[in-house]
């Protein structure tokens, strides 16, 4: 670990001016992904802002007939949050379904979408690696490739993006709040994380100096035909291979709408809007879930040691759309 | 019943309240004034030469002491005897620091030692390394071709013994089976990190805290490598964080530290972070051919057991991995083969039930493959080929009481209800299967030494070099003495893990408990003797006339067998003689009795899993280990060691894996995030039953050791579940839900 110094600002714009005054600064909340990245040498930011002392600390209604959840409420405190559990609780079984709860304690949600990539070789400094160091070469694509991206990926990364909460936040169109010194601005989820193309070190848009001050979400939590799946290698504490979050909203057993977005198989959580709208107007079935199972895993591609994520997360997607339609 | 005996029953662990309390403290837990801490670097290629380590840039960073590497590390030990510990293997031990040779990923090449652990780790980044780098070979399928015998007999290992003609017996049997079975490697983990304190003492002596199994090996290597005496070197181990056969070997944080603090005159602290605890000996990785025949009945006409296992390039470890085809089973036609490969990697070390674990998995899984085969029950298959004696050596067992295990284990699980048929059993997406798994280990014991000091308070401390690496050791220990002297357990205190005490083997082996009981109830005898003596010579004494096989030592007193109302009470002798009493002394394994018996626990094992159909997922939902293990000194220490065992089997069968990239020589995952080792989730039902095994043979205890049987049978019953849920047969451990999608 490097040497840094260190501020704590008491207000969002003192926050701002930091990290926009210092060189390599960084923001640090919760810390559950920053330090350790720090202690392998993998992020070496010359200071850190912390922030976990600002007001963002509240979920709200946002006025929109949503909530509003602010940057630094803990994802512990938002899984377990009475309106998120009643209204959302797609987002309290994904939250649920990560990590440990010493770390759900201490994690914040706006952190959660800032989590870095589990490719042995980005946490690995001996080797070459785009995301760690651009230009240095993609050592997961001809090494052990397990747990990597059979969507979306490029010949620059195959990285995945470990986050659950951000595959439930994804489904429900969540929007991020941003703020900088250039002033606010709001950032659809799915155009918050980036698939790597030629820039695989940036993991999302968010601009360097900016701050996320809150997520809102949408009215529509589908309370009452949602499944988060996960599929892993442990019970807990282990990230997903595959994870499905699907949601419903049925009329009978005709689908009006569906979400699905995918965990574990690429740079961002993984959504096709084509392939869900296909679903609305037909009956909640096996086989027309089969079939948008087919159309979202088709252009898939698999390496050494993933090829089998191709057929898991057809048949996650089909378990999880049965589920969330209650047809098992 | 005297309210002394306490041997046999469920004592807590008497250092329970220190280590929940925080009190215990672990090697790198203690602290001295003017303390400098060292961070070990290590090297980013696998095969090679470094050709540039300059230290400059570190060195100008303020608090920075001085960086040790290749380059300024003194001359030592020239021989390589001289760095050969208790468990070394044949070959040349790998020596830190020692030239610009790169011999293996992550191999120690610079210690950074600074004034805070901040400053070390930080300054650890500025030294400008440069390697050059040849090809380097891990893999171990693809050096099969230049696989070499295993050296034997006193270096090496025990040899397997071949008899009969077991090819020409598998040509002309009417079923067989043949199949190979894959074991990657796993690291140990233990929750307590390597770590190593040297302090420095006035006159150039130091006290060293170490994580090891043997302080007695740690004092030794320290002695013979810095060519100190043993007067210089004091080493103490009070605590051991787990360690599972990583401590057996001194590590190379342990001639980090005392290289520096004899170097800078200084005390110094090294400990190895979670990454680097995958730099050094590991479970090795195995390939293993079986082929087994049988005759239409069931009875075993063959077995061959072929296994290749990975070693380094500078060492031959050698484990009994195919041994134990020829103990398990009554079998005329048996031919063993082990052979080993030199790749790339550091020396691998024992783990839990090293080879056992190995081998009897791939035997177990055969033995399953061949009852598909025969159309017969796996378990009535074990039966019908029940070995009586132990046909390697041509011995009786000294007790076996492993059909006891196959029954009452097989009544706890209700394996009478099990449908032979695989995919047969299923609850909704979830197929269910059943298989079980027979296990052996051996019953060993060592010679030990050990004190007691019984003083007029009344107290008595027993002590002796071993270790309690969790295992219960100190609380077995004070069972023992307080019952043989019938004292009240409070007042019996045990100490360990100090090289100055009476040496002990290596905590290791599952010989502890009766290696150091042994000697702790021998040396506690003769201060009952001396006790007698003193009785005797009070003035009326009740047992003026007494011999030592005339009384008993219960309940505080010396009580005269044929009138219990003679008594004299200890704490009054000793208070009158107002001296301590002092007795050192030592328990050897009985000689004659050794080469007349074979020594071995036993155990059987049955599990449940549940297979998720479309996904894949595999989740064990039960298991029944049944223990033949001599007598049980205590119940409770002894079902936490096979409840423990049984989840480690658990994680070998489903989870740990060490993976190495060929491209790099290295292992990926180290780190406990992406090497898995199961969380509390994972862990359903584990019963565990001791079946009744009476041993007048073995040793004065009646005991064989606890600490490694549990897990053997365990990888080879999930392995045969999953084959009975599915109808897959995956040969490879860990079992994974990708082997089982893609397995046809």
């Amino acid at each position: 670990m490097n040497p840094f110094t260190y501020s704590r600002p008491t207000d969002v714009p003192a926050a701002v001016q930091d990290v926009a005054t210092h060189a390599e600064a960084k923001f640090i909340a919760g810390g559950t992904n920053l330090l350790d990245l720090m202690k392998e040498n993998v992020m070496k930011p010359h200071h850190l802002v912390d922030i976990s002392r600002l007001a963002l600390n509240k979920i709200e209604e946002n006025g929109k007939g949503g909530l509003r959840l602010g940057a630094l409420v803990t994802n512990a405190a938002t899984a377990y949050h009475p309106e998120v559990e009643k209204r959302y609780p797609l987002l309290s079984k994904a939250i649920l379904a990560g990590a440990s709860p010493q770390l759900r304690n201490m994690a914040t949600d706006g952190g959660n979408l800032l989590q870095r990539t589990r490719c042995y070789y980005f946490y690995d400094v001996a080797t070459p690696c785009n995301k760690r160091e651009p230009g240095s070469g993609c050592s997961a694509i001809k090494g052990y490739n397990r747990i990597h991206a059979i969507l979306g990926a490029s010949e620059q990364c195959i990285a995945t993006h470990p986050s659950d909460m951000c595959i439930a936040l994804a489904a429900l169109n969540a929007t991020v709040l941003v703020t900088s010194k250039r002033g606010d601005r709001s950032i659809p989820f799915a155009e918050f994380h980036r698939l790597p193309g030629d820039t695989p070190q940036l993991d999302n848009t968010l601009e360097p100096d900016e701050i996320i001050t809150a997520i809102d979400l949408p009215e529509k939590g589908f309370a009452e035909n949602h499944t988060y799946l996960k599929i892993r290698d442990r019970a807990s504490y282990a990230f997903a291979l595959v994870s499905v979050a699907a949601a419903l909203e049925l009329e009978g057993n005709t689908i009006r709408e569906a979400r699905i977005a995918l965990g574990g198989v690429a740079h961002k959580p993984w959504r096709n809007e084509a392939a869900e709208a296909s679903l609305a107007g037909k009956p909640a079935t096996k086989e027309n879930f089969q079939q948008v199972a087919g159309m979202i895993i088709s252009g898939a591609k698999g390496y050494e040691h993933n090829q089998f994520k191709i057929e898991l997360a057809k048949r996650a997607i089909v378990r999880a759309l049965s589920q969330a339609a209650k047809l098992i | 019943m005297s309210s002394t005996n306490y041997v046999g029953k469920p004592v807590s662990r008497v250092d329970g309240y220190a280590k929940v309390t925080g009190q215990a403290r672990y090697a790198v837990e203690h602290h001295v004034p003017n303390l400098l801490y060292g961070f070990i670097v290590n090297s980013a290629i696998a095969k090679g030469s470094v050709t540039t380590l300059d230290t400059s840039e570190a060195l100008k960073v303020p608090g920075v002491v001085q960086v040790f590497t290749h380059k300024n590390t003194p001359s030592l030990a020239w021989f390589d005897r001289s760095y050969k510990d208790q468990d070394s293997v044949p070959g040349s031990p790998f020596r830190p620091l020692h030239s610009e040779k790169i011999r293996f990923s992550m191999q120690p090449i610079a210690l950074v030692v600074a004034e805070t652990f901040e400053l070390a780790r930080y300054a650890s980044t500025l030294l400008k390394i440069e390697y050059k780098e040849e090809s380097s070979s891990t893999n171990l399928s693809e050096s099969l071709p230049q696989a070499h015998e295993a050296p034997k007999g006193k270096e090496g290992y025990m040899p397997p013994k071949s008899r009969g003609h077991a090819k020409k017996a598998f040509s002309a049997a009417p079923v067989k089976i043949q199949a190979e079975y894959i074991h990657g490697a796993e690291h140990h983990n233990p929750m307590e990190m390597h770590g190593s304190m040297a302090i420095y003492e006035k006159g150039g002596k130091l006290l060293v805290y170490d994580k090891t199994q043997g302080v007695a090996n740690t004092q030794e290597y320290v002695k013979k490598v810095f060519g100190l005496s043993k007067d210089d070197v004091r080493v103490l181990s009070p605590y051991v964080g787990g360690a599972f056969g990583s401590g057996l070997r001194p590590q190379y944080q342990l001639f980090m530290a005392v290289l520096a603090a004899l170097e800078l005159k200084q005390s110094v602290k090294v400990s190895l972070t979670r990454q680097q605890m995958f730099s050094f000996g590991h479970r090795p990785k195995s390939l293993q051919r079986l082929a087994l025949s049988a005759a239409s009945d069931g009875t075993l006409q063959s077995i061959e057991h072929t296994c290749y296992s990975e070693t380094s390039r500078f060492e031959d470890y050698t484990e009994v991995v195919v041994n134990w085809s020829g103990l398990l089973y009554q079998c005329a036609n048996v031919e063993l083969d082990y052979q080993l490969v030199k790749l790339d990697v550091y020396t691998p070390i024992d783990m839990r039930a090293p080879g056992a674990v190995t081998g009897i998995y791939a035997l177990e899984c055969a033995m399953d493959e061949l009852a598909v085969a025969l159309n017969i029950d796996p378990l009535d298959l074990r039966l019908r080929n029940y070995a009586p004696e132990d046909q390697n050596e041509k011995k009786p067992f000294s007790s076996k009481e492993l059909r006891a295990c196959y029954l009452q284990g097989a009544e706890k699980f209700g394996w009478n209800k099990r449908n032979k048929e695989p995919r047969s059993m299923r609850e909704g997406n979830q197929l269910v299967g059943w298989g079980m798994a027979s296990a052996s280990w051996d019953a060993q014991q060592q010679k030990c030494a050990a004190k007691a000091l019984l003083t007029p308070d009344g107290k008595l401390t027993v002590s002796s070099g071993t270790a309690d690496i969790g295992t219960g050791t100190y609380t077995i220990m004070t069972q023992i003495a307080a019952e043989t002297l019938g004292l009240p357990i409070e007042q019996v205190e045990f100490k360990l893990g100090d090289s100055s005490l009476p040496e002990a083997p290596l905590e290791g082996g599952s010989w502890t408990a009766v290696s150091v009981g042994s000697a702790v109830k021998a040396t506690c005898e003769e201060v009952g003797q001396k006790l007698l003596k003193l009785a005797k010579k009070k003035k009326d004494s009740p047992l003026a006339n007494a011999g030592a096989e005339d009384v008993v030592f219960e309940n505080g007193y010396i009580i005269l067998k044929k009138d219990p109302a003679a008594a004299v009470s200890i704490l009054d002798i000793i208070r009158d003689e107002r001296e301590d009493i002092e007795v050192e002394s030592a328990a050897m394994p009985g000689m004659i009795d050794k080469l007349k018996y074979s020594f071995h626990s036993h155990s059987a094992v049955f599990a449940e899993v549940k297979v998720d159909e479309d996904l894949g997922t595999i989740h064990v939902t039960r298991v029944v280990s049944a223990i033949a293990g001599g007598r049980v000194l205590n119940p409770k220490t002894a079902r936490s060691q096979i409840l423990g065992a049984v989840v480690w089997g658990i994680s070998m069968a489903l989870q740990e894996d060490s993976v190495i990239d060929h491209n790099f020589g290295r292992f990926m995952n180290h780190n406990y995030a992406e090497y898995h080792v199961p969380v509390n989730a994972d862990i359903q039902n584990i019963e565990v039953i001791f079946v009744e095994e009476e041993d007048d043979i073995i040793n004065p205890l009646g005991a064989k050791g606890l600490g490694e049987i549990g897990i053997v049978g365990v990888a080879g019953a999930i392995a045969n579940a999953v084959y009975h849920a599915t109808g897959k047969r995956i040969r490879k451990l860990p079992i994974q839900l990708d082997n089982v999608l893609s397995e046809p």
